[in-house]
């Protein structure tokens, strides 16, 4: 079991290492971690910080995404939770039911947005665009259009704080993550959600309550973005319904997809999408380390960007397999040990 | 004799832990129809994508009048001459006859597309495959019959020295077919190489002129069909004599009831009707194509949920409206269309062969992976499923294995109501023979089916009683000496059944 998944992020562990090299490259000290104040500094220490939100989107986004779905209102989500935090401190609320609030908050979303796609049928793209629009208004609404900031030290530390000299935000992601990993992947629930992925018609007809399980993971969607947001909100000492998780939703995407995850369901890895997390977050460091001008920053981690889903593209893949077969002696009386897969598959995937 | 159009000598094609073809040769003359035949999983499916280069072969060399080919892909072996036209039409419904016929290379006219002069060439071009019907309209508002021969005259444009027609008869009636047919004959006087894969053997010698068996990847024999038997292509493909499919009539008596419905039906799918269902006994729907044969089936099984009458299992009162409280009483259910109600093709053989049973289970309680490789084990031996792994993906399956790995979905929930919905359709004699041995032990083990089919002479070998369904409505039952095609022929025919 454990070999198998090394194998299957074992592309998005080379990028990574490619990227973090790439960065030592640029600026030697990259992997220099110092403790000072009762808290470890650095550059890697900064990518696993920086890179909380996006992870904890990802790991949500994954399973939807698993189901053929998607979830666009996660930025939005992000929004409004931070918004609901922010508002009940302010308000005179202790942070952890600040926090519990905020989470309903983004469960609620999540369960608005699986009504849409399990219940009325309608296309997930669809369903969560209504969110992603509408969320943000709500959020304003919320702050009554300004930034609101709040001093409460206890919900601070859940963006800026330390457990065990580790910002509170990495054991967040790593928490989350391995709790629904574990799961997943502990009960039966992976596979019901791949099967659904894969062919819902066959599936409900195998006994799948196929309606549940799409609406748990849109509230699982919802519930990561909360944290995120919440996380996000912690950080700047405010809720800024205007940008908090702006565009986070396609970097959450973008996670998964450079995980390896297919867009069209079925089968997902969490550990994929939460390396391509890192690596987005990697190359950001990258992009700020180098020194470049900050205009270029978009459209570098857009060359970077198309660089790996390009080697991770079928045809690429593909001619890779045909450049490792070719190197030994082939064996014409014994059957090939991977599938090659048929040209119109490569065309399709 | 004259040049072959094709001939492809020493294909073989590997696939994982499997020879798929093993040094295959084909020859194709023109002006024939050549048939394609063996078991599910015998390589003929392989076979036509290597040589329309949909997989790329391991070994061996395509000839095509005489000068060597290597088509990529399958639009590239269209350019050279080699068209294909599969059992599910793959044309674009939702555009007119016109527009699919000329697709890709409408006539233009000063940069647009000149419809008149498509509409005209396509109605002349129809006309030669004997058709008169008016190419404006939507493909899909003609028969699939008509479409199929859309897509062969299409395939015949672009392509026009071989055509491969991979099971084309397979969702036809019988007059359907003879049109085919015709077209088929047609095209033969042109003087196309004519490939035709089907599993009705009787197609097999009404059109065809010459055959080469598959079996387990290798060609076992290549017969002029006018000096050969049916039993002789038979027991080429198997390998071995086949039993004929006797009807065991000293049965052992059916035991306790098991399902009653009274008045059960669904508004606008079935009429309502009356089933007793005991163990150990198999009740066969009969009826024509859209006689209310699967709609019976899923009502039971609640993929609809009935609207109207009752209910009782084992005399208590029951109430079924999703699948899920279908299998949570023990009910199963095999549908007609594997490929989009029953396979889930991604996941692997052993996943769906547990997906039921752990569907029942419920998410918290994961069958272990020792235990479900055990189940899937267990399944593949006693059905004889032939796969390289259990972890293949269940999609790469020929068709008869993807229907045993179906019915070992069902067997492990261990029901104790099988419904199978055309179990034996489009797959080979051999898996055939199989399933119905299989039908009749699970009867004789006590469980009860209800089996929807559209062959007659196998609803009779298996069947304790049928029930004969017109227009979605059930109008006549047929017990014991009563069963009998001709009777249930009768029993559809009669006008004035209830």
């Amino acid at each position: 079991m454990m070999k198998s998944t090394l194998k299957r992020v074992m592309p998005q562990i080379i990028i990574l290492a490619l990227v973090l090299a790439a960065n030592v490259l640029v600026f030697p000290g990259f992997f220099h971690i110092e403790f000072q104040h009762g808290r470890l500094f650095g550059n890697l220490i900064d990518v696993l910080n920086r890179g909380a939100p996006t992870a904890l989107l990802a790991t949500g986004m994954t399973l939807v995404i698993a189901t053929r779905g998607i979830d666009l209102s996660v930025g939005a989500v992000m929004a409004i939770a931070g918004a609901v935090a922010a508002s009940a401190v302010t308000g005179g609320a202790h942070w952890t039911l600040a926090l519990l609030m905020a989470l309903a908050a983004g469960a609620a979303c999540g369960l608005w947005n699986g009504l849409l796609v399990a219940i009325f049928r309608i296309q997930p793209i669809v369903a969560t665009l209504v969110l992603m629009v509408a969320g943000r208004g709500i959020a304003q609404l919320l702050t009554e259009g300004a930034i609101l900031t709040f001093n409460d030290p206890g919900l601070i530390r859940l963006g800026a704080g330390t457990i065990a000299a580790v910002p509170t935000p990495i054991w967040l992601w790593i928490a989350v993550a391995c709790l629904t990993g574990f799961v997943i992947r502990r009960t039966a629930l992976g596979l019901l959600i791949e099967a659904v992925g894969v062919n819902e018609t066959s599936s409900r007809l195998a006994g799948i309550n196929s309606r549940v399980l799409l609406w748990a993971v849109y509230l699982v969607s919802g519930l990561c973005a909360a944290l995120a947001g919440v996380i996000v909100a912690a950080d700047i000492k405010g809720a800024d319904a205007n940008n908090a998780g702006l565009w986070m939703e396609l970097d959450a995407i973008l996670a998964v997809v450079i995980g390896g995850n297919s867009l069209l369901g079925g089968r997902f890895s969490i550990t994929a999408s939460l390396l391509g997390a890192l690596i987005i977050q990697g190359v950001n460091a990258l992009i700020l380390l180098s020194g470049m001008p900050v205009e270029f920053n978009l459209v570098i981690k857009a060359l970077i960007i198309i660089a790996i889903l390009v080697i991770q593209s079928p045809r690429v893949r593909h001619s890779l397999y045909l450049l490792r077969a070719s190197t030994g002696p082939v064996l014409r009386d014994r059957p090939a040990r991977t599938a090659p897969r048929t040209r119109q598959e490569e065309g399709q995937s | 004799m004259p040049e072959p159009v094709l001939h492809a000598r020493g294909i073989s094609k590997f696939f994982p832990g499997a020879i798929a073809l093993d040094d295959v040769e084909l020859a194709l003359y023109p002006g024939e129809v050549h048939a394609l035949l063996g078991e599910n999983g015998a390589g003929k499916s392989t076979l036509i994508k290597c040589l329309t280069g949909a997989y790329s072969r391991d070994g061996g060399t395509i000839a095509l009048s005489g000068a060597e080919i290597d088509p990529r892909d399958p639009l590239d072996s269209q350019a050279l001459g080699i068209g294909t036209v599969y059992q599910e039409v793959n044309l674009l419904p939702n555009l007119t006859v016109a527009e699919n016929l000329f697709l890709g290379r409408q006539p233009m006219r000063w940069g647009m597309v000149d419809h008149r002069r498509m509409k005209r060439e396509a109605r002349e071009v129809l006309r030669d495959y004997g058709l008169e019907i008016d190419p404006a309209r939507l493909l899909s508002s003609y028969s699939i019959a008509i479409q199929q021969i859309v897509a062969i005259a299409r395939a015949v444009e672009l392509s026009g020295k071989v055509l491969i027609l991979d099971e084309p008869t397979a969702s036809l009636d019988h007059d359907e077919v003879q049109l085919l047919f015709s077209v088929i004959e047609r095209l033969k006087g042109r003087g196309l190489a004519i490939v035709f894969i089907t599993h009705f053997l009787d197609q097999v010698f009404a059109i065809s002129d010459r055959a080469t068996i598959l079996r387990n990847g290798r060609v076992v024999g290549t017969r002029r069909l006018a000096d050969v038997s049916q039993t002789e292509i038979v027991t080429l493909m198997l390998g071995r004599a086949l039993e004929e499919a006797t009807h065991h009539r000293a049965r052992s008596e059916p035991g306790e009831l098991l399902l009653s419905l009274r008045g059960y039906g669904k508004r606008g799918s079935i009429a309502p009707f009356d089933m007793d269902i005991r163990e150990g006994e198999v009740i066969g729907l009969a009826g024509l194509l859209g006689s209310g044969r699967s709609e019976t089936a899923n009502v039971v099984f609640g993929v609809v949920a009935a609207d109207q009458g009752k209910a009782e299992l084992r005399g208590r009162p029951l109430r079924i409206a999703t699948p899920r409280e279908a299998i949570r009483n023990r009910f199963a259910l095999c549908p007609e269309d594997r490929k989009t109600d029953g396979i889930v093709g991604d996941l692997s053989v052993r996943e769906n062969i547990i997906l039921s049973l752990q569907a029942r289970q419920g998410w918290h309680r994961p069958i272990p992976r020792a235990r479900a490789e055990e189940i899937a084990q267990h399944y593949v031996k006693a059905l004889d499923i032939r796969l390289a792994s259990l972890d293949m993906p269940i999609r790469l399956l020929s068709g008869g294995n993807q229907q045993k790995a179906l019915l070992a979905r069902w067997l492990a929930t261990e029901p104790e109501l099988l419904i199978l919905d055309e179990p034996t359709r489009g797959i080979d004699v051999g898996a055939h023979a199989e399933i119905i041995a299989l039908i009749e032990d699970l009867r004789e083990k006590g469980m009860a089916l209800i089996v929807a089919s559209s062959e007659m002479e196998e609803l009779v070998a298996y069947s304790s009683r049928i029930v004969v369904l017109r227009d979605r409505r059930q109008v006549g039952e047929l017990t014991g000496h009563e069963i009998s095609t001709k009777s249930i022929v009768e029993a559809i025919a009669a006008e004035d059944a209830a």
